[in-house]
């Protein structure tokens, strides 16, 4: 797989990253030498191999369903860039 | 040219857990915006989700009750998306691995029975609610709603008519409410439904481009989407151009489907396997154990109402269209009220009740305690049919007490020959007219005596006896 400028800004554009022409160059470099070495990977056989999700051997941790009282609106809206007491405000997102 | 529409149908569905998927916030609809939201839920960094129990019994209930394969070793992936109602930027779903499979669902309609086939089940969590203020034109985050437990269940193209749309999306309610997995309230959004469509010619074993159609709210708007959408796709087609693979909005006011722009449509999700979640294992006893638990759905019951009941077909529809009332017929039942006539007393007076009131049978306060006595005194003699819909209006709102109400007033039938006769005597002397009318061959004339002398007895006579009586006087 070749990494070239386009492919970095199409990535950069769905992360909602604004990279700086310089920073496009560094990237795509990086970008490459990583998945370079994911081609070195790919040259084991792992015919066979189930694919891992999960590096720690558990499974089926649940939780009851028992309802526990949420967090302060106040608190919870302290840490937006732009609350307004209620609701979180964000740039126009609906038509 | 003839043309064929095929449809295949995503259902979301909220399940009717008290808390979220993830975290123990409530899940009750509505409240103060961002009141029922907790670290996990609004995406905070450092934060650990963990499934909750009872979302996974119930989408492993839904999957059985929708004939699926249930898969024994199940995982998350995650869903990478920038959009504001999803905090964490990404929502946790299925893709690779989904809870349930390979499903069947038989549905009717007036063109015959058919089998709908399901691709897959997966459980993943809602997304926030988005409010544009125009007035600051800002768009304002509420995040109640993130978080909320959701079953996707994705069927195979195999819908050819809004009827077969309908008549699935009617049966598959019915059954998740039965289950009691979710409500599905359409208004409350917690069944909501995406229609993929194509068109081709009859006969053609190819699929045409589909689109992929949103914001359908209610039966009548996906009917009413399916058919705009379907006329639009021929009429291009026609025209020799063509359909543009996209999501559409529908438009209930303008009963139009719009494209959604570009930039919405642009769906490169990069699923991963999400690290957050282990993965889910289940054992052939969890399974059982989910099975052996499953109640009578709709279908068997309607079987059995007329099998064991003697009930018409007819009434077991109306009966079992609402798990609620269907339970109330089986308690009233058991309380010993004959089948026949609990029916005729639920598909009357509690629909007809329930309807004037705009309510739901699940709201309603009167027990079947309640409606078993009062049949109990109309079999018993003590309350006429009439008088006893009168203390039905009267203890409906409230359970009220049947026997305090008729004691307290005086609603007992008269079953006493010796009044009814003394009051129909009366009755005939006072309208000499109308008893000759009768003995001329009048046959309306008696109508008007039997009411006469059950306005005499407050209504309270017992019909049979007031007709037999009044016919010995007439023709002595």
């Amino acid at each position: 797989m070749t990494v070239n400028t386009e492919l970095v800004e199409y990535i950069s554009e769905l992360s909602r990253l604004e990279l700086q022409c310089g920073e496009k160059q560094d990237m795509t470099a990086q970008l490459e030498q990583i998945i370079a070495y994911m081609d070195v990977l790919n040259r084991l056989d792992t015919q066979g191999v189930e694919p891992m999700s999960h590096v720690f051997p558990v499974k089926n941790v649940l939780r009851e369903d028992d309802v526990v009282p949420s967090q302060d609106r106040a608190a919870l809206l302290a840490g937006a860039p732009v609350p307004d007491g209620e609701a979180f405000l964000v740039p126009k997102a609906v038509e | 040219m003839t043309w064929e529409t095929v449809i295949g149908l995503e259902t979301h569905v909220e399940l009717a857990t008290k808390t979220k998927i993830f975290c123990a916030c409530t899940t009750r609809f509505g409240g103060d915006p961002n009141t029922h939201c907790c670290p996990v839920c609004t995406g905070m960094p450092g934060t650990l989700p963990v499934l909750n129990k009872k979302v996974l019994e119930f989408a492993v209930k839904a999957g059985l009750a929708l004939n699926c394969e249930i898969t024994r070793y199940s995982k998350f992936d995650r869903k990478n998306y920038f959009y504001p109602d999803l905090p964490k930027a990404y929502q946790i779903s299925q893709l690779y691995l989904p809870i349930a499979r390979d499903g069947a669902v038989s549905i009717r309609t007036a063109a015959g029975d058919k089998t709908i086939r399901i691709h897959e089940l997966h459980m993943e969590e809602d997304a926030g609610k988005l409010v544009h203020d125009p007035w600051i034109d800002q768009t304002r985050a509420d995040y109640n709603r993130c978080g909320v437990p959701l079953i996707e269940i994705v069927t195979e193209p195999d819908f050819r008519t809004a009827d077969e749309v309908t008549a699935y999306l009617e049966k598959l309610k019915e059954t998740l409410q039965y289950l009691g997995v979710s409500d599905c309230k359409m208004q409350e959004g917690s069944l909501r439904c995406d229609v993929n469509l194509s068109v081709r010619p009859m006969g053609s074993g190819e699929l045409g481009t589909r689109t992929e159609m949103k914001n359908l709210n209610s039966f009548k708007a996906i009917a009413r989407a399916i058919d705009y959408e379907a006329r639009r796709q021929i009429e291009l087609i026609e025209e020799d151009r063509r359909v543009v693979q996209e999501t559409r909005r529908w438009d209930e006011n303008k009963d139009a489907t719009y494209a959604m722009r570009s930039k919405e449509n642009a769906q490169d999700y990069r699923y991963f396997p999400e690290p957050d979640i282990p993965p889910i294992e289940l054992s052939e006893e969890y399974l059982d154990g989910l099975r052996a638990a499953q109640p009578e759905l709709a279908e068997a019951k309607r079987a059995r109402y007329q099998a064991e009941y003697g009930l018409p077909e007819y009434d077991s529809r109306m009966i079992t269209s609402d798990c609620v009332l269907a339970r109330f017929f089986e308690d009233l039942t058991a309380l010993g009220a004959p089948p026949k006539q609990g029916a005729n007393w639920i598909m009357g007076e509690v629909l007809g009740a329930l309807s004037a009131r705009g309510m739901e049978p699940k709201d309603m306060k009167l027990t079947p305690a309640t409606l078993a006595r009062l049949i109990t005194l109309v079999g018993e003699g003590t309350l006429n049919r009439n008088t006893a819909v009168k203390v039905f209006e009267a203890v409906f709102d409230t359970d009220g007490d049947v026997d305090a109400y008729v004691k307290a007033h005086g609603l007992e039938q008269v079953n006493d020959d010796g009044l009814v006769r003394e009051t129909a005597a009366k009755v005939l002397e006072a309208n000499p007219q109308s008893a000759a009318d009768y003995r001329g061959g009048k046959e309306k004339a008696f109508g008007f005596l039997v009411g006469q002398v059950m306005r005499e007895l407050k209504g309270r006579a017992n019909p049979q006896s007031v007709n037999r009586i009044l016919k010995e006087l007439l023709t002595q």
